[in-house]
């Protein structure tokens, strides 16, 4: 395993580098434009204006109104202030929130949460690909439904649901409609009339921004109450002094993801296009996780039979290569991922999936290196496998790896 | 997360395989929890362990276990074999994170489990040996996709 000095990071959806161009952004509002926006003097209130652009810059790229968008602390805010917001200002309509299984734990975790306070949620299943069905969500509205919150793309598996479909029949129904699109903003073309989205989520760690900055985007109208209680900062909905470099930095980051997105995308979609391939035809008893075309353009999410995924990291971790797994082993509980078993693969297939998630620097040539990697890794592990020496014993049964 | 020498039983593993004709095969855990462990024994006359191999499915720590188990009761007798304490692996290991510590009562079940069948084939009884809870080598469902 040559390239050992090299790091290949093939994990972008757990973070991303930040762009130097983004860093270069940040730099003067730590140490000489460090004055709180808040102040009179004219050096501190300059930061206001500069806090605007960045607003409008994400603004723009969501066709949103500048003041539409809130900065938070990060995607897990944004959700948490959504979901708990929306429940207590829609309480008298009603307490019932549709959700779906595959959600983020910032969106399962919060609904749990308001369970315990007395709302009921509906957690929607998804078919193999990871698509929410739009029939069961139709019949899981009831006249008390207050709130539909579907993620825009899933964070294991990739997959990018009907988000439009959905926004349009929330729009119908009279229901508010939000979507975490932590994955996807940034990434894929998003327009909150054009898809009536009301409410939306996203971090700026994930498009090559900094970690720690949020924003969570509210249509005009949607009343919701404020999620941290203080001065008036953020339209007196979110208080605290503004993370100013935080603010600046995602601010750039949407803006250069904007300018590169379609260049990007479809780079990104080639080379893993090229990686689902090799793998699926060089690899045996393995399967693609999550839908073949309704994709994030960068995430590849495999199952390989008879081995288990921590095993399948620490080995490529010694390659130099950082990925992720949805074992329970790397979760610290004994499930494995609650996305993998709502698509309906069985617990062992679970325990064995492997995240490649790409970024804007990943080259074919570390695509090429990480499949032949992993060929040697899986055939490994497979050779002191209880379950494969089964399976070889057993050879004439037939074992489906679509 | 691993001391160096879980890493380096997980990076070398010692005594994976399989033994024709073993005198005991265990097979311990469940796909479901995301580890299974067998382990094979080869016990001579005077019940010592000439030889031991294993093949686990899991985690970087359950592989290092079961390394480290075998290596623990190679050449042991019976008796001492059954001494071996998932304690004695893990600290012989260098320690275990928290959440790993079922891995090393695996290996430790695995090596009773292949002692019950070596017992049992042989019509033998065991002193302090009972039959392990979690043997899983006979009449497991399979699970398919």
């Amino acid at each position: 395993m040559e390239q050992n000095s090299q790091l290949i990071y093939l994990d972008n959806a757990a973070t991303t580098k930040v762009n130097p161009k983004v860093v270069e952004a940040m730099l003067p509002y730590f140490t000489e434009r460090f004055g709180n926006p808040s102040s009179v003097y004219g050096f501190a209130a300059a930061n206001k204006e500069d806090i605007t652009k960045a607003r409008e810059s994400i603004a723009k790229v969501l066709g949103a109104k500048t003041e539409e968008i809130y900065f938070t602390a990060g995607g897990s805010e944004s959700d948490n202030w959504a979901l708990k917001a929306t429940a207590e200002a829609y309480e008298s309509k009603g307490k019932h929130i549709i959700t779906t299984k595959i959600e983020h734990h910032a969106i399962l975790h919060t609904c749990e949460y308001l369970e315990s306070r007395g709302y009921e949620v509906t957690y929607l299943d998804v078919d193999e690909g990871g698509l929410v069905k739009m029939d069961e969500l139709r019949a899981a509205i009831r006249p008390d439904t207050i709130l539909i919150s579907v993620m825009f793309a899933n964070n294991e598996i990739g997959t990018m649901e009907p988000i439009a479909e959905i926004g349009k029949l929330a729009k119908e129904r009279g229901i508010l409609f939000h979507t975490d699109a932590v994955q996807a903003f940034g990434h894929v073309p998003i327009n909150v009339d054009e898809m009536g989205i009301d409410m939306l989520s996203a971090s700026g760690h994930k498009l090559n921004g900094p970690k720690g900055i949020g924003f969570l985007y509210i249509r005009k109208g949607v009343k919701i109450r404020s999620f941290v209680h203080g001065g008036g900062q953020e339209r007196k909905r979110r208080a605290g002094t503004e993370n100013v470099p935080g603010i600046i930095g995602i601010g750039a980051a949407a803006k250069l993801c904007a300018e590169t997105m379609n260049e990007r995308s479809a780079r990104e979609k080639e080379l893993r296009d090229h990686l689902i391939e090799r793998v699926m035809a060089e690899i045996p008893y393995v399967r693609l996780n999550g839908h073949r075309e309704k994709r994030l353009p960068n995430n590849a999410n495999f199952s390989f039979q008879f081995v288990e995924g921590e095993s399948v990291l620490i080995k490529l971790d010694m390659a130099g290569i950082c990925a992720s797994s949805g074992s329970a082993c790397t979760s610290g509980s004994l499930d494995p991922s609650h996305v993998l078993l709502a698509i309906g693969l069985p617990h062992e297939i679970a325990h064995g999936s492997l995240r490649l998630t790409l970024g804007d620097d990943t080259t074919m040539e570390q695509i090429d290196y990480v499949v032949d990697t992993l060929k040697k890794i899986i055939a490994d592990l497979r050779s002191m496998s209880p379950l494969y020496e089964d399976f070889v014993k057993k050879g004439s049964e037939v074992v489906k790896a679509d | 997360m691993y001391s160096e020498k879980v890493m380096d039983h997980f990076q070398n593993p010692r005594n994976v395989g399989e033994i024709d004709g073993a005198s005991g095969v265990g097979t311990v855990g469940n796909a479901k929890c995301g580890d299974i462990m067998r382990i094979y024994l080869d016990i001579d006359d005077d019940r010592i362990i000439r030889d031991v191999k294993f093949k686990t499915f899991g985690c970087g720590a359950a592989v290092a276990t079961s390394s480290m188990a075998t290596e623990m009761v190679k050449g042991k007798s019976v008796n001492e074999a059954l001494k071996v304490t998932n304690k004695a692996v893990m600290e012989a290991l260098d320690g275990l994170p928290p959440v790993k510590v079922h891995c090393s009562l695996l290996a430790e079940e695995a090596i009773h489990a292949a002692l019950w069948d070596y017992a049992e084939k042989n019509d033998l009884k065991i002193e302090g040996l009972s039959k392990p809870k979690s043997d899983i080598s006979e009449g497991e469902e399979e699970e398919e996709y």
